[in-house]
């Protein structure tokens, strides 16, 4: 058996449950240094992928993303399955650990977010997919003395020239002890059996019976629950608190104490819960007392500074002077919360030699860091087991509702299940950002843009979460100007600045992040422009975009499939088109009026991604990227009064419900390009493709979001 | 100590009989599978039936369901074979999968009263169950498809 490193034998429950190892059987560590691209992960040329082949030839390979809906433990053991020849029904999955060698290519650490999982997997976990397979024949090989272009692969068995036949398994031991080839190539994707293909999800049959494992259902031996009280003005701090009541109520075990609030530890959930509420606690409201949307929005509004230039063709803002004719706008963008199904919770085992934290997170090197600090222990101490995750949408990058699990165990001695409330998770989230964006151009003697200038006004999610990554001065924030500095139309001149201006509060990473921020801008400010220059705003975007050959074809399909502009009397389109993580899509949004207020009816989108991997998953994520960005475009807002937040629960937070939906229709382009993201993108057409088509129908422009408060939805 | 009868059986609890169902069900009895959404009866992730009827378990006191017959996701069937559960799994439903439970709850008690559910009656019945995810066109479709199924005579 190839040994594991020390790093991740310990201790990894998830790691060893099941088949992994228990049940004997082999480990193949592919190691992938020295390969150009993908760039090599795991620092010191540790593995990158690891393959387990069991005696009864199960193959379960580790997967380093978090399942939270979109798929992976699916579609990325797809790749590997693919380059191995085995069918995916004799594939299990199993979740990695928090280890470096795991890190993603793509953002440099473990992390699942940025659309990255499908693009960082295509070339890591085909070519490791393909080093297997190259040592499971090269064993079989040198077993046969046969040279190993001979040797056949099918249904996880190997089969040489002269009848000779053995099954993965049988060759698996040989198989690990060979050096991984530095020149294992992946699959031509002519010869894909499974990629490209509609694949039944490998998690399905556990989330119809009630069976999957998420954080908040984890169960430890004698594990008590823990509720948290937390500063209601965000940002503020715990001054005294009275527990004399609380500590006498039922079950109560403890009140803790904690960084970031104060949690109350009970033998079972709901008697935490209700002495959560007996507890008389005077908060110290902090720097955030008098902040109100109002002046948030003020100080967006009037930020100063000297904003950083994230891409200038040509003359740049300066073209501007001199045009023809010269239109200019602003648009403003709110703060969201996440709102994922799944409140925040984290269940925390401190002992002495150490501490697992269960959790459904998308980032676990950070979360076990946090979790080190909380229990006071090294961070290779703490064992980070990622259970399913009741969504992520970015809100499982931030770590906020770890430590008091971890310090509530600490000080309990036994392991601790904290559970945040509803109304702790809308109030007390990393919100998306709101953004003040201004944009402005000149038309040349035809209508086109002369020069096109963006102006965001934003604050910067990456300054806090990784501030390495913008600690040099006159660094972009590159989270920040997504959808604006690729401005994908024809303009001589063209300059998108960005100034960052921080509104005292914690803003996320929100699915999509700032390409929905921008691209309602962009696809906002197209429209305008078409409607200066007097043409229809599909014809004048695709004058525009010939240099841009993937965004016009999506944009001519779009508007193909959805019967641009025959639509029929009474229903008003609006259309947008962005790029967005390698992927180009385009949507058309069908809007009525009925008494002055617009109902979106139907949704036309068309994507090309490039390479599908699994496309009826594919196609889940588009619609639900549509089904999320729809509400941001209409009703979603959190509002601040006196640090507060407004907005508790789904009664004041609107989302869409079953008879919200209008109808999808999604187009997928047949492409062989390399894949691009699928999670976020089509969240970020929605409102743009909306706002444009209220304006095709009522004549208003609506420059804010969400779009009733123009009193038009 | 109170007697629920759950899934067919008989379990006992010592919750005080002011705790809602959803944490008797999850914390005290172990069973995992209906989720703890809102606690405001707003999002359903945690319906049950209650005799036969969709029930937000979030807020409905233990003591008030002593003495009926409560099913849970757990009790659906032993083996998935549920029509909703089938065609939930035919067209790969869940993506998160967190509110499922709920949702397919939802969709069982509106077939046991309507076999035949147009999409008004589907509106209608699954307005109260949010999914993030935006699962719903699928989630429609399914319940259609088990429909059919049941229509077809499987159990």
């Amino acid at each position: 058996m190839s040994s594991l490193p020390t790093d991740l034998s310990l201790g990894r429950r998830n790691f060893l449950k099941g088949s992994l190892l228990a049940g004997g059987g082999l480990l193949i560590g592919i190691t992938l240094g020295g390969c150009a691209k993908p760039a090599p992960t795991g620092p010191g040329g540790s593995p990158v992928a690891w393959l387990h082949i069991g005696a009864d030839n199960a193959i379960t390979i580790l997967i380093d993303k978090s399942e939270m809906g979109q798929g992976v433990y699916t579609s990325l053991p797809m790749l590997i399955a693919e380059e191995l020849d085995v069918p995916l029904s004799m594939v299990k999955v199993e979740v990695a650990p928090a280890d470096k060698a795991f890190i993603n290519t793509f953002l440099g650490t473990m992390i699942t977010g940025g659309s990255t999982s499908i693009r960082e997997g295509w070339g890591k976990l085909r070519t490791a997919g393909a080093a297997a397979r190259a040592m499971l024949v090269g064993a079989a090989a040198d077993a046969w003395k046969v040279d190993p272009a001979q040797i056949k692969v099918a249904d996880a068995k190997l089969l040489g020239p002269s009848g000779q036949s053995a099954t993965f398994g049988e060759m698996a031991e040989a198989a690990s002890k060979r050096a991984t080839p530095k020149d294992a190539t992946p699959k031509a994707a002519k010869d894909f059996n499974l990629v490209g293909k509609a694949t039944p999800r490998l998690d399905t049959p556990s989330k119809v019976d009630g069976s999957a494992e998420y954080g908040i259902d984890v169960k430890l031996p004698g594990m008590k629950y823990a509720a948290l009280a937390q500063s209601p003005v965000l940002g503020g701090k715990l001054k005294s608190v009275d527990a004399s009541a609380a500590e006498k109520m039922p079950g109560v075990v403890k009140i803790v104490t904690t960084a970031s609030g104060v949690a109350v530890v009970a033998d079972h959930y709901w008697q935490a819960h209700s002495a959560r509420d007996a507890l008389k606690i005077t908060w110290e409201d902090g720097p955030n007392a008098h902040l109100t949307t109002a002046s948030m929005r003020t100080g967006l509004a009037t930020a100063k500074g000297s904003p950083l230039t994230a891409r200038k063709d040509g003359l740049g803002a300066a073209g501007i002077k001199g045009g023809k004719k010269t239109v200019s706008a602003t648009y403003e963008l709110p703060i969201r919360a996440h709102a994922t199904m799944e409140p925040m919770n984290c269940t925390a085992d401190v002992r002495a030699d150490g501490c697992d934290i269960y959790v459904g997170t998308q980032i676990q090197q950070v979360a076990q860091g946090v979790a080190a600090t909380a229990a006071g222990v090294a961070p290779e101490k703490v064992h980070v087991h990622t259970t399913m995750l009741g969504g992520g949408f970015g809100r499982r990058l931030e770590v906020d509702f770890i430590p008091a699990a971890v310090e509530a165990s600490k000080a309990v001695g036994v392991p601790v299940k904290l559970i945040w409330t509803r109304e702790d998770d809308f109030t007390h989230d990393a919100y998306g950002p709101p953004a003040h964006n201004a944009a402005s151009a000149s038309l040349d003697a035809s209508g086109n843009p002369a020069a096109v200038h963006l102006n965001i006004v934003s604050p910067s999610i990456t300054a806090r979460m990784f501030p390495t990554v913008v600690a040099k001065p006159g660094t972009v924030d590159p989270f920040m100007v997504e959808a604006a500095a690729n401005y994908l139309y024809d303009a001589p001149n063209v300059q998108v600045d960005v100034l960052r201006h921080e509104i005292g509060i914690n803003v996320g990473y929100l699915r999509s992040v700032s390409h929905q921020l921008n691209a309602f801008m962009v696809e906002s400010f197209m429209d305008e422009l078409a409607h200066a220059a007097g043409k229809d705003p599909f014809e004048y975007r695709r004058e525009l975009l010939t240099k841009q050959p993937r965004a016009k074809r999506v944009l001519e399909e779009a508007a193909s499939k959805a019967n641009w502009g025959k639509a029929g009397a009474g229903t008003h389109q609006g259309i947008a088109v962005m790029e967005g993580y390698g992927t180009y899509l385009a949507a058309v949004a069908d809007v009525t009026m009925v008494d002055g207020k617009a109902k979106v009816q139907k949704i036309t989108c068309v994507v090309d991604c490039g390479q599908k991997v699994n496309p009826s998953i594919v196609e889940s994520q588009i619609v639900s990227g549509m089904v999320f960005g729809l509400p941001q475009a209409l009703w979603s807002e959190i509002t601040l009064d006196g640090g507060k937040v407004q907005q508790t629960n789904f009664d004041s937070y609107r989302v869409v419900r079953m008879n919200d939906v209008p109808t999808f229709d999604v187009v997928m382009i047949d492409s062989s390009e390399a894949p691009g993201g699928i999670g976020e993108p089509s969240v970020a057409v929605v409102a743009p493709a909306i706002a444009n088509a209220i304006f095709a129908g009522t004549g208003k422009r609506v420059r804010e979001l969400p779009l009733a408060k123009s009193g038009l939805v | 100590m109170l007697t629920l009868k759950v899934n067919g059986q008989s379990l006992e609890t010592d919750a005080s009989p002011d705790t809602p169902l959803l944490w008797v069900l999850r914390d005290h009895l172990g069973m995992t599978g209906t989720k703890f959404g809102c606690g405001q009866s707003l999002c359903g992730a945690c319906t049950v039936h209650v005799d036969g009827s969709a029930t937000r378990s979030c807020v409905t006191p233990v003591e008030n369901v002593v003495g009926k017959e409560i099913r849970t996701i757990e009790g659906l069937s032993k083996d998935r074979s549920h029509p909703v559960q089938k065609a939930w799994m035919e067209l790969d439903v869940p993506q998160c999968g967190y509110c499922q439970s709920g949702q397919i709850m939802s969709a069982t008690a509106l077939l046991e009263r309507n076999p035949n559910p147009t999409d008004a009656d589907i509106d209608s019945a699954m307005a109260g169950n949010i999914c993030r995810c935006g699962t719903y066109p699928r989630i429609r479709a399914a319940i259609h498809k088990a429909a059919d199924m049941m229509k077809g005579g499987a159990k």
